[in-house]
C-alpha cells in the first residue's frame, strides 16, 4: 500500500506538466464538461490534451486519476458513460467516482478500472467505505473535511481500502456531494451542473462603499479596500443576522494541514490532496514543490520533522483568504 | 524583485491619450509573437466579446476583442468584461509567475462585467503552453521575455 502519495490538481495541461516536473506522484483532472465538479468556461481537458497528459505524466512514472465526480442525471446519463469509456481507453490509473450507478457501469464494463471514491460521496465511516468496497471494488477513498483525526484513523483501522486525505486548499462548507448552497442561489449546484458558484452567475463590481459580489443578484459580500477576499460563494459569505453582519456559515480560508504530517504516516494515509483544478500552473507549481519537500522530509525522519516557516508561509500566500487552518482534523468536539 | 513605480505625472498624461493606439499597438504584438500558439487553443467563447485590460497605475486602458486570425484592437466603448490590475500584477500574470486567484484575493485582480467571459479568457491563457509560446516567439523578444521572467522569478525556497 502506498504511504502520503502527493495528488496535485491540474486544470491544464500546463498545470498537469507543473505538477509533475516539481514532484507530484500523481495528478487529478477532468474532462470539459459537467461529469466532473470544475467545470469552468476554458478549464479542463480535451481528449487531444488529456492523450498528451497521461503520456508525460506517465512517462515520468506519475500516475493521472481521472475526477467524475459529478451526479448523472437521466438525461444525459450517456455522457457520463462516454467518459468512462475515455478513461479505460486512454489508460488512466483510476477514475474518482461519488454515484453509485456509475460505479455500477464503470465494474461491469471496464473490470480492470481501478475506482476511487470521491469526496463528493461523502463516506465518513468506515462501514460506508467497505460498503463501497463490498459493492463495487473501489480501491481508496477521499475522506471529506469533516472528520477529525482520530476518527480518520477509525477509518484506516477498519478498513481495507488506501484513504487519501485533503493537505491544503480551499474547503468547502462540509457537506461535500450534498451541498445546495449555490442551487438555493442560482440554480445550479456542484453535484449537477458541476460547478459551484458558476460564472454566469457571479458579478463583481467595485463600488464606492467596497467591491461586492453577486451571484444571481444575490449580495454575498462587500471587501473594503484593505480586506482579503473569498471565492463567490454562498457558505463564504457574510449576512445580516438579527441586525448583525458577519461570517455566518464559515470564513474564506484555506486548509492547510502540513503540520499533521507525521500523524497522517503513522496513521498509514495512502495519498494526501491538493485542491485546486480551478488554479493556475503557477500556483500548482509553488504548492507542490513545498508538499513534496515537505512529504520527503517526514518520510526521511518523522520524529525531526518540522513545518519549516519558509514552507508555511508559501502556503499562506496563495491562500483563500490569505489564512490557513486545520480544518476539523484537529477540534474538540466529535 | 520589484519593477520601478510609475511617475504619476506620466501616468496622468498616458491616461488621456486615445485608447486605439496602444491598443493596436498591443493587438498587432501579440498577434505576432503569441497567436500562432495561443490560436491552437478554441477562443470560440470569446468571439464576439469585447475586453478591456485596465494598467491602474499608468492609467492606459486598451479595449480589444478576439476573433479567429488573432487579437483586435477596438474603439474605446462600453465592454462585457474589464480586468483591472497594475502594470507589474499583468506582467507577473502573464509570465505566469502568479495565480490570477491568488491576486484575486489579495485585491490586486479585479474581474468586472460577464465573470464567465473573465473566467474562460483567465483560463485559456493558463492553458497556453509557455513553454513553446517561448520557442515560437521571434528570437530577441523570446529571450526578453525568458529574461523578464527571470528577473521576477520569487526566491525559491
Amino acid at each position: 500500500m502506498p504511504l502520503l502519495e502527493l495528488i496535485c490538481p491540474a486544470g491544464s495541461l500546463p498545470a498537469l506538466k507543473a505538477a509533475v516536473d516539481h514532484g507530484a506522484d500523481g495528478v487529478y483532472l477532468g474532462l470539459k464538461d459537467n461529469t466532473n465538479a470544475r467545470n469552468f468556461a476554458g478549464l479542463n481537458f480535451d481528449e487531444k490534451s488529456l492523450k498528451e497528459g497521461i503520456r508525460y505524466a506517465q512517462g515520468k512514472g506519475r500516475k493521472v486519476l481521472m475526477a467524475l465526480n459529478t451526479y448523472p442525471q437521466p438525461a444525459t446519463l450517456p455522457r457520463w458513460h462516454k467518459a468512462v469509456d475515455t478513461a479505460a481507453e486512454l489508460g488512466v490509473n483510476a477514475i474518482i467516482l461519488a454515484d453509485p450507478g456509475l460505479m455500477g457501469y464503470a465494474v461491469k464494463t471496464h473490470p480492470g478500472l481501478r475506482l476511487h471514491l470521491s469526496v463528493q460521496g461523502s463516506a465518513t465511516s468506515y462501514e460506508a467505505v467497505n460498503f463501497y468496497r463490498e459493492r463495487f471494488g473501489i480501491q481508496r477513498a477521499v475522506l471529506p473535511r469533516v472528520l477529525s483525526l482520530p476518527q480518520v484513523e477509525n477509518v484506516v483501522d477498519n478498513t481495507d481500502v488506501e484513504i487519501e486525505l485533503f493537505g491544503f486548499g480551499g474547503l468547502c462548507v462540509m457537506v461535500e456531494g450534498r451541498c445546495l448552497l449555490s442551487s438555493y442561489a442560482c440554480g445550479d449546484s456542484p453535484n449537477t451542473f458541476g460547478a459551484c458558484s458558476p460564472g454566469h452567475a457571479v458579478r463583481w463590481e467595485q463600488t464606492a462603499t467596497g467591491m461586492e459580489t453577486r451571484l444571481n443578484g444575490v449580495l454575498i459580500d462587500r471587501y473594503a479596500d484593505h480586506e482579503k477576499a473569498g471565492y463567490p460563494t454562498l457558505c463564504k459569505g457574510r449576512f445580516e443576522v438579527q441586525g448583525e453582519t458577519y461570517y455566518a456559515l464559515e470564513e474564506p480560508t484555506s486548509l492547510n494541514s502540513l503540520e499533521m504530517l507525521p500523524e497522517m504516516a503513522r496513521m498509514g494515509i495512502a495519498a494526501v490532496k491538493i485542491e485546486g483544478r480551478q488554479r493556475s500552473p503557477a500556483y500548482v507549481a509553488q504548492v507542490t514543490r513545498v508538499w513534496r519537500a515537505a512529504i520527503d522530509s517526514v518520510k526521511r525522519a518523522p520524529e525531526q520533522f518540522k513545518a519549516l516557516p519558509a514552507w508555511m508561509a508559501e502556503l499562506a500566500k496563495v491562500s483563500e483568504g490569505s489564512m490557513n487552518t486545520l480544518g476539523a482534523y484537529y477540534r474538540p468536539w466529535k | 524583485m520589484k519593477l520601478p513605480t510609475f511617475p504619476t505625472s506620466l501616468a496622468r498624461l498616458i491616461a488621456r491619450l486615445p485608447a486605439w493606439p496602444p491598443s493596436a499597438a498591443f493587438a498587432t504584438a501579440c498577434n505576432r509573437a503569441a497567436w500562432p500558439t495561443l490560436g491552437e487553443l478554441d477562443w470560440s467563447a470569446a468571439h464576439g466579446k469585447r475586453f478591456r485590460v485596465h494598467v491602474k497605475d499608468i492609467g492606459l486602458s486598451m479595449y480589444l476583442s478576439v476573433t479567429p486570425d488573432g487579437l483586435k484592437a477596438e474603439k474605446s466603448g462600453p465592454v462585457d468584461v474589464t480586468f483591472t490590475a497594475t502594470a507589474e500584477d499583468f506582467a507577473r500574470l502573464s509570465l505566469r509567475l502568479e495565480d490570477p486567484d491568488t491576486l484575486f484575493f489579495n485585491r490586486r485582480l479585479l474581474i468586472e462585467g460577464d465573470t464567465d467571459l473573465g473566467l474562460t479568457l483567465k483560463n485559456l491563457l493558463d492553458a497556453v503552453d509557455w513553454d513553446e509560446l517561448a520557442r515560437r516567439m521571434p528570437l530577441a523578444l523570446g529571450r526578453i521575455a525568458q529574461a523578464a521572467r527571470q528577473r521576477l522569478l520569487p526566491a525559491t525556497t
